[in-house]
């Protein structure tokens, strides 16, 4: 058995039978070239598998920001005009790139980021392909419209890109949340400039190194440094014409002052503390759809609990929890955490030491304020090469939804259920939150699933499933959890804008003068 | 709101400290408290004024001058506890000064809410 598991492991990048080369240092991404930054200073990159440094990536001053700002411009005009024809080209040989290298890019992200190289093969590299082949499908579909104001007089609409675009993303899915936002930029005929999240900094690099020579030069460049410095000469610059991020509040709120500050737009996606709501007929029958929505619960472990969307707070009718909660411990309890690059490894490693302390704090206040722990609830040491990386154990909490650990995101494996009583308390339940992003539904009673759908204040609910990211279903917040729409083509609105062009095919004078 | 007369937010020494190497560098600072993904639950120290703030924004306190501020309904969730402000090693991803210098300050586990849970339901929507 054993030896099966280790075959099932990925070398480490670098290693001579890793599917990723590993050089000891990277550059910025900048006019299709790879450019050291400006003060010659650089950052050591971490693993969170164990906790040590593999690489290093530039720590990268505004000097640098300005470079790709310069290539960017460059590019901008005729990027934009390209046929879309030609555009959608483009991002179907990036889609290409990527499918002829899933593997290469699932290793390199499972060992930048920590998470299980099962969920990088199966979903975040195959999902950000799609993601760019549908947005080279849909520019192609894109019109404008022309209204006929009187029978001389028409107004032709005209959907134009904005130009050159900031684009910042967060650590939990490196490579797919750069997809969702370069791929509708592109395809709309923009140029980025986009800043990874600091403690993930190098998978994108390896995506560039594959699309170096297909997207053209300046159309896309990728600067990295610390927050305080690139990410606030990007967000300010008056040469930026949009402004996109994904991350937490106050950033979030940092953002849209910058863009109001420039008169720009901006688009931000915030987080959340997503309900998944389990109503007592799921338990009717111990058929497939009790087995699936008994994984629902448990993908609040998904990406170790790093997601915008995670479905952190568990809500379960009274009249099934003990039996129903007994069943999902069960299946936590075989939730099989290790190495991230072995296939088999559904936990892997918090993204850095951050992350981790705030989870070990959260639990402790989850202690304190008197919920009752039900499994987990600490680090998990997995010895050997892995005692130094960010492991924890995937945890539940029982308690009421006035606790902090029901209000705010621990961005962990952690998991807070609580009970109610009927369907009016599940939804008093599940909106009384400031946030308002995703949830989840689970019945076998479609009007009861409808109805709790409609009410629920967040952009996604999930409806007897969790945790689907397709291309063409829009995801975005309500409530604080952030303004705009992505994944769907709705997006390429937020990153065009409107001309209209009056004309008037009447010879004569209006008359006034 | 009643009177309060013990501090909502104080710091340790270590994080004092930081404010005095980033004050020396950045000038007046103050503090934001996060909410949401990723960093969410961090606290933000930006130059003093970066943020705007709005009536809608609660002042917690200071520390060692610089103003610590959240939102005033986050607060409330939060069962208004008294927070202790700490610095750890490692930099967070957000605009933060100090993870220019691969640091970034923390809440540490603290005490529970005035009266343990949150209270007045009727107050929220």
């Amino acid at each position: 058995m054993a030896t099966i598991e280790r075959a099932t492991t990925f070398s480490a990048p670098g290693q001579v039978d890793s599917p990723v080369e590993l050089k000891s240092r990277y550059e910025n991404f900048i006019g299709g070239h790879w450019v050291a930054p400006v003060k010659g200073a650089y950052s050591a990159n971490l693993t969170p598998a164990t906790g040590e440094p593999f690489t290093e990536v530039p720590r990268s001053t505004p000097e640098d920001v300005e470079l790709a700002l310069d290539a960017a411009h460059v590019a901008k005009d005729p990027w934009a005009e390209a046929s879309t024809t030609e555009r959608s080209r483009v991002l179907n040989k990036v889609a290409d790139a990527i499918e002829e290298h899933v593997e290469m890019l699932a290793v390199a992200e499972s060992w930048e980021n920590g998470k299980p190289v099962r969920e990088t093969l199966a979903a975040d590299i195959p999902l950000a392909a799609d993601h760019f082949r549908y947005f080279a499908s849909v520019i192609r579909g894109e019109e404008g419209v022309i209204s006929e104001i009187d029978k001389d007089t028409i107004a032709y609409h005209f959907k134009e890109p904005l130009g050159v675009v900031g684009q910042i993303i967060p650590f939990n899915f490196p490579i797919l949340m750069a997809a969702w936002k370069l791929a509708p930029a592109l395809a709309a005929g923009n140029c980025s400039v986009l800043k990874p999240a600091s403690p993930t900094p190098w998978s994108i690099l390896k995506l560039m190194e594959l699309i170096e020579g297909i997207v053209p030069e300046g159309v896309v460049n990728v600067v990295n440094g610390p927050g305080a410095e690139i990410g606030k000469a990007l967000a300010t610059n008056k040469r930026i014409a949009k402004i996109a991020f994904t991350g937490e509040t106050v950033t979030g709120r940092l953002i849209m002052q910058y863009a109001a500050q420039n008169i720009i737009p901006s688009t931000t996606e915030l987080g959340g503390k997503s309900p998944n709501i389990f109503f007592a007929d799921v338990m009717e029958a111990d058929d497939d759809f009790f087995d699936k929505a008994i994984e629902g619960l448990v993908l609040y472990a998904f990406n170790k609990g790093e997601v915008c969307t995670c479905p952190s707070r568990a809500l379960i009718e009274e009249s099934i929890y003990e039996p129903f909660m007994e069943r999902c411990l069960e299946r936590i309890g075989r939730i099989r955490q290790g190495h991230p690059l072995d296939k088999s490894t559904m936990l892997g490693a918090q993204v850095s030491t951050a992350q981790i302390e705030k989870i070990e704090s959260y639990v402790e206040i989850g202690k304190q304020e008197g919920a009752e722990l039900l499994i987990g609830g600490e680090r998990a040491h997995l010895g050997g090469e892995l005692e130094g990386g960010y492991y924890f154990q995937p945890t539940v909490f029982k308690g009421d939804n006035e606790m902090r650990i029901f209000q705010e995101e621990i961005f962990g494996p952690v998991l807070a259920v609580t009970t109610f009583k009927d369907e009016a308390d599940a939804l008093r339940i599940a909106n009384d939150t400031l946030y308002g992003l995703g949830a989840g539904v689970w019945t076998r009673d479609t009007s009861k699933a409808y109805r709790m759908g409609r009410a629920i204040k967040a952009g996604r609910v999930w409806t007897n499933c969790y945790h689907l990211y397709p291309a063409h279903a829009a995801f975005g917040g309500y409530k604080v959890s952030g303004v705009g729409r992505e994944n769907h083509k709705m997006m390429l609105d937020h990153y065009t804008q409107t001309k209209c062009l009056l004309v008037s095919y009447d010879q004569k004078a209006m008359g006034f003068f | 709101m009643e009177a309060d007369p013990a501090p909502k937010v104080v710091a340790t020494d270590a994080a004092l400290a930081e404010i005095r190497r980033l004050r020396a560098g950045h000038g007046p600072l103050m503090f934001f408290q996060s909410g949401g993904c990723c960093d969410g639950s961090s606290p933000m120290c930006f130059p003093d004024g970066e943020l705007l703030l709005g009536p809608n924004d609660l002042l917690l306190g200071e520390i060692d001058g610089c103003p610590f501020y959240i939102d005033a309904e986050q607060y409330e969730r939060w069962n208004r506890p008294s927070l202790v402000l700490d610095v750890a090693s490692g930099a967070g991803s957000g605009l933060s000064l100090e993870g220019v210098d691969g640091r970034h300050f923390t809440l540490v586990s603290p005490p529970l809410g005035e009266r343990g849970s949150r209270r007045e339901p009727a107050g929220r929507t």
